[in-house]
């Protein structure tokens, strides 16, 4: 039983077996080892779990695993390069856009997501862009702030 | 539970029809793999129609736009030929879920839900929208507004499943709009909602209108009072008040989380004025 | 202690690491899902929990038969409340905490744990529950807090017999504790009153909303050790509470805090942990439970939903004659005291001759509650502030002046009994008064509403270890979870007391079995009571360094002092020696006498209670009832703020929790009894495009009682926003607001009356 699945996670060829019915999340978690991707509803309501699948932002918890064959996912685990933050990961810490930091990792996915396709995005760009994205510590306040400081230094 | 992903149209109606079980369609998964964790549904097979050739794909031709069934909705505001000829309809597929969910979400699983409140469905329906249903015996084509019956339910048959929603093309001097009513900004169900479409003539006059409600009863509801009210005008403050009143007369709402039937039935009204002056400006009116 | 540590003129020295911006020490762990949260862990052979749950509000259960459950393959263990004997040794409170965790002969709320089960994968687990077979008994149910206090209404435990009252009631009922605060004679002052307002309020029920679900991963040896990893506020509590109602040592479960996904209050008691705990005893297998999200809503403490009448009069000049207030709030299904806080806050901001509040507590079926940030001050605030607004437009008087006439201030009696040291109301209000926001031009239907709030804040029970490390650099092991950024703020304190920089000193949260019991983060207490064991912990440990510098120099300790990182002699005799770094004096160690560390036990008594004032402005759409902050400013006093971005934070975070409960939060029951919006789709946390940037001003007014000033500041930006939101919208609307969420169709509703 189980499908079989060849994809690719934050540039490594991955394989692996799971039930028909399990969610990407679980695969990235339980499987993968991956779990920078939180459940915080499994419903899609938090974007916790976000991850970018085959360049589109997605919540993970709404993916098959048995989806992924040939496709490719990017993980929070992938977004430093090496030891060398993202100009986003480093915002976050400098500008104290964390708190508790579990919807940390689903944010900066987001959050990349936007910038890949809105270099400059104005603050109701960026608040709506986020939107799918719930955070009970911070108000958002500082977590906005971080990303036009990251967008701005990465316009250069 | 089986999961396939066939290459064909013909191939996954037979995987439908042969199928003894409880089948589902897969496309963005946004409905169905909710309703599973929940364990609302638990599915004998799923038929992911996405490796189907044209599924993921947006025509244009002279005849309109062919929206397979497994573009996600944040494809159609890529589109820009299609935003600019349906922003009601776009704007009202982009006002699904997140930005996440936008990303899977299609307008064709939308529809098949068969949620009253979903929000691509009134703004199809004001355009006049059709879709392409595929069986192993056969395709046919229905109007968007004979597809869905009833609240979770559908006229499509066991082994059929919508391959397409076509979208005619823009006529001169139209424009479509969609608003809904939601208590946050974002990541809400609509609590009431409304799309209208108008054609005008030369001189800004209505010719001619659709208006539809969604939330406010257990399937969209096509308001033909309500496009009667404003047919002939020029959207002057009479003709949206006649209109406001037969879209609040035409709900037929329930009391639940979301809303009242008090508060439903009145911010009908409200939102079928907004959407048409909007939907009147886009087709050049000027009031 | 020294008693300089005590001296408030401290405060004034010049800081060279506090009020700095520091990068957190978790920060690179959190924004690269390095960091392990309760449900990020694994153990060897670990089964999965799952809990059956009660879909009834109130149901007798005659009987559960687990045998087909049991018999399935993959299953190994199931448990029911028969696991669970009574250990809890006559302790009330112990009962309730574990009765709620596992139904006893009653479920008292719509997801009542009534089972568990422990399988190979959750596949096996989902099928075993559906396997237990449950036979219930439904009973008549209750939810609202007005009519559970009812005579005639389901009385959900016949041992409850009002407590508070000066004769005890001949039955048993709902009302679980009667309370009474306050001074002076109310009757005489509303006589003198030239205005008397009086006002009815009611506010929903609202859930702390954390992103992380509860999650446990328990392991119990067949010798009676155990460990166990989960997501708390107070690993240590935790501790406690599970050895006793599961009869273990404590000394032998071992619990290790995970960093935590928010908990606000909602994770400062025990809910499935026990239950993870005893599928493991049984299974003979490390177990690991994870709440789902719709179990965090139905099945772990949510706040009170509360119904308030309040009464005020005044004179023309603005003297506040007498207030009074009575405040009935809903524990859930068993006995609480947050109406008892709710009346201890009311009228906690003003100086008042003459005011009496009175509470009652009430049980009904719905989850059993827990704190949520300055739990029960926001309802109260929203209804006196709402009540103070209308009183002072009633006599002319601007609401903001109205407010400062009567402030309270150092040496005002409070409300609910002590009298206030150095306060910051009165600064709140005056810069508030002061700020640009409330200058700023409304645009159309718009309304700008202010309020104030109060908080006690809270020290309790900590002790920190300091160590130095061979190499010169210091590790603090703290046992306060760190739910805001303590561990950085607490490294801040040691560096700034040792003299040397951040980046030498590392806190973590130690395990229950590397430190003394610690009380939870809760009441504000986490950086005000671990900074200060913290910094009495350096100072020992400063101890040790000028002792073991005096023994290299062979001089007595008393000719050796401690600055700037450095062992200096002083006298006329050595005041040529070269100064010994921390470095070189670590590095000697080991000849000296050992490892260098210094230890700190105390209650951290004093925490300073804390105020603020709110502006908030809101645009209410007069057709639809939605409303949306347009803008809105929180001021506090911190008593000193060690790092202003986590203050900032805590300003920020709380103002938006209080916008949420005050727009759209809140839960919903069914005629059944049974929680209707379960999820984060109909339970409306503010997203990020529903706020606005949300300013911050903060106010320093040293807490006498902390070597630095600071007061605890976690809670309070949560007290004003029901009512500063609620007033703005009064403001745009004309129609006071009365009843919390203001949701649209209750605020279109509203206006409908206006209309009429």
């Amino acid at each position: 039983m189980g499908v079989h699945v060849r994809s690719t996670v934050n540039g490594d060829a991955v394989e692996f077996t799971c039930p028909e019915d399990e969610v990407l999340l679980d695969v990235l978690r339980n499987r993968l080892g991956l779990t920078g991707a939180k459940e915080g509803c499994g419903t899609g309501d938090c974007g916790a779990c976000s991850v970018i699948l085959d360049g589109r932002l997605v919540c993970s918890c709404l993916v098959l695993g048995a989806e992924m064959d040939g496709k490719v996912v990017e993980t929070i685990e992938g977004m430093a390069d090496g030891a060398k933050l993202h100009p986003l990961q480093q915002h976050f810490i400098d500008g104290a856009a964390l708190q508790c930091g579990v919807c940390t990792p689903g944010f900066l996915m987001a959050a990349d997501a936007l910038l890949r396709k809105n270099p400059d995005p104005t603050e109701e760009e960026i608040r709506f862009g986020l939107a799918g994205n719930l955070c009970r510590c911070t108000g958002y306040d500082k977590i906005v702030r971080a990303v036009q400081a990251a967008a701005k230094e990465m316009r250069g | 539970m089986r999961y396939e992903m066939p290459t064909t149209a013909k191939a996954a109606a037979g995987l439908l029809a042969k199928e003894k079980g409880r089948a589902f369609v897969l496309a963005g998964g946004t409905d169905l793999l909710v309703k599973m964790k929940a364990g609302v549904v638990e599915p004998d097979l799923i038929v992911d129609i996405k490796a189907i050739k044209g599924m993921k794909d947006i025509k244009k031709s002279a005849g309109g736009f062919v929206i397979g069934a497994a573009v996600p909705c944040v494809a159609l505001s890529e589109n820009a030929a299609l935003t600019k000829a349906w922003p009601g309809v776009v704007e009202a597929a982009n006002l699904i879920g997140s930005k996440q969910v936008q990303g899977r979400c299609t307008m064709s699983g939308n529809l098949c839900n068969a949620s009253p409140a979903a929000d691509s469905v009134p703004a199809l329906i004001a355009a006049g929208a059709k879709v392409s249903i595929i069986s192993a015996k056969g395709s046919r084509k229905v109007a968007v507004e004979d597809v869905t019956t009833g609240v979770g339910r559908t006229s499509l048959k066991k082994g059929e499943f919508v391959t397409a929603i076509e979208l005619p093309a823009k006529k001169p001097k139209s424009g479509d709009a969609y608003l809904r009513f939601i208590p946050r900004t974002e990541m809400d169900i609509a609590v009431v909602s409304c799309a209208v479409n108008v054609s005008l003539d030369a001189k800004g006059m209505i010719t001619k209108a659709r208006v539809v409600l969604g939330a406010v009863a257990i399937t969209a509801l096509l308001v033909k009072d309500a496009a009667s009210a404003i047919v002939g005008t020029k959207l002057d403050d009479a003709a949206k008040a006649k209109l406001a009143a037969a879209c609040s007369a035409a709900c037929k709402p329930i009391d639940d989380k979301r809303g009242t039937v008090e508060f439903r039935t009145e911010v009908a009204g409200v939102l079928a004025r907004r959407a048409a002056e909007i939907a009147y400006a886009r087709a050049g009116g000027k009031q | 202690m020294s008693l300089d540590s005590m001296n408030p003129a401290l405060v004034e020295k010049h800081f060279k690491v506090i009020g700095t911006r520091v990068a957190r020490p978790d920060g690179v762990d959190k924004v690269t899902g390095r960091a392990r949260y309760g449900a990020d862990a694994a153990m060897p052979g670990q089964l999965v929990g799952l809990v059956l749950r009660s879909p009834h509000a109130h149901a007798q259960i005659v009987k559960i038969d687990i045998s087909k459950a049991v018999k399935l393959a993959g299953v190994k263990a199931v448990i029911t409340s028969a696991d669970f004997p009574d250990h809890t040794q006559g302790d009330r409170g112990m009962m309730d905490i574990l009765e709620n965790c596992m139904a006893r002969g009653k479920a008292l709320y719509d997801g009542h744990a009534v089972a568990a089960v422990a399988a190979i994968d959750a596949a096996t687990a989902r099928k075993a529950l559906k396997l237990i077979n449950v036979t219930y008994k439904i009973l008549p149910h209750v939810t609202d807090v007005d009519e559970a206090l009812q005579i005639h209404a389901p009385v959900l435990h016949p041992h409850i017999y009002t407590e508070g009252l000066s004769e005890k009631p001949t039955a048993a009922s709902n009302w679980n504790k009667h309370g009474e605060y306050g001074h002076g004679d109310v009757d005489a002052g509303f006589k003198e009153a030239d205005m008397v307002i009086s006002r009815s309020y009611k506010t929903e029920q609202t859930h702390q909303g954390y992103i992380e679900p509860h999650s446990a991963l328990a392991s119990v040896s067949p010798d009676g050790s155990a460990e166990m990893f989960v997501c708390t506020q107070g690993h240590f509590v935790y501790r406690n509470q599970c050895a006793t109602l599961l009869g273990l040592d404590a000394n032998k479960l071992r619990v290790t805090a995970s960093e935590i996904g928010g908990g606000f209050g909602g994770k400062t008691h025990v809910w499935a942990e026990p239950l993870a705990l005893a599928l493991s005893r049984k299974a003979n297998r490390p177990v690991k439970l994870t709440m789902s999200r719709e179990e965090v809503f139905r099945c772990t403490g949510p706040t009170s939903s509360t119904s308030i009448d309040v009464k005020i009069g005044a004179k023309k000049d603005g003297t506040i004659t007498a207030a009074w207030a009575e405040l009935r709030y809903q524990g859930g299904c068993f006995p609480s005291n947050w109406a008892e806080l709710g009346a201890m806050t009311a009228f906690a901001c003003y100086d008042l001759k003459n005011v009496k509040t009175v509470s009652k507590d009430a049980v009904v079926n719905r989850p059993k509650t827990a704190a949520y940030r300055a739990p029960s001050a926001p309802m109260a605030a929203f209804a006196v502030e709402n009540t103070i607004d209308e009183v002072a437009k009633a006599i002319g008087m601007d609401p903001i002046d109205f407010r400062i006439k009567n402030a309270a201030k150092q040496g005002t009696k409070s409300s609910y009994g002590p009298v206030y040291g150095p306060i910051g109301i009165g600064p709140t209000l005056e810069a508030a008064k002061n700020h640009p926001h409330m200058k700023a031009p409304l645009g159309k239907n718009m309304g700008r509403g202010m309020a104030c709030g109060f908080w006690f804040n809270f020290g309790g029970q900590t002790c920190v270890d300091v160590n130095v490390t061979p190499d010169g650099n210091v590790t603090i092991a703290q046992g306060t979870i760190d739910v805001g950024g303590s561990r950085a703020s607490i490294a801040m304190a040691v560096a700034e007391e040792l003299g040397v920089t951040y980046n030498q000193v590392r806190s973590i949260i130690a395990d229950t079995s590397s430190l003394g019991h610690n009380d939870m983060t809760d009441g504000s207490r986490g950086t005000f009571s671990t900074s200060k064991a913290a910094i009495f912990a350096a100072r020992n440990a400063i101890t040790v360094l000028r002792d073991r510098a005096a023994k290299i120099w062979e001089i007595p300790a008393s000719e050796v002092e401690w600055r700037d990182g450095a062992a200096h002699a002083k006298g006329v005799n050595h005041g040529n020696r070269t100064p010994l770094s921390l470095k070189e004096i670590a590095a000697q160690a080991g000849q000296t006498g050992g490892p260098i560390a210094g230890h700190a036990e105390t209650v951290a008594d004093n925490a300073g209670v804390s105020f603020a004032t709110h502006i908030a402005d809101v645009e209410t759409d007069p057709e639809t009832g939605r409303s949306l902050i347009k803008r809105y400013t929180v001021i506090q006093d911190a008593g000193k703020a060690m790092h202003p971005s986590y203050v900032e934070g805590q300003y920020q975070g709380g103002a938006a929790q209080g916008i949420g409960w005050a727009l759209n939060e809140e839960y919903v029951y069914g005629k059944d009894g049974r929680l209707q919006n379960a999820a984060f789709l109909d339970y409306r946390i503010p997203v990020c495009s529903d706020l606005p940037f949300i300013d911050t001003q903060i106010l320093e007014i040293p807490n006498p009682n902390h070597p630095y000033g600071v007061r605890g500041v976690g809670e309070t930006s949560i007290v004003p926003p029901l009512a500063a939101v609620s007033i703005a919208v009064t403001n745009a609307t004309g129609v006071r607001q009365t009843h919390i969420p203001m949701s649209p169709p209750r605020v279109l509703k509203s206006l409908k009356t206006k209309k009429k």
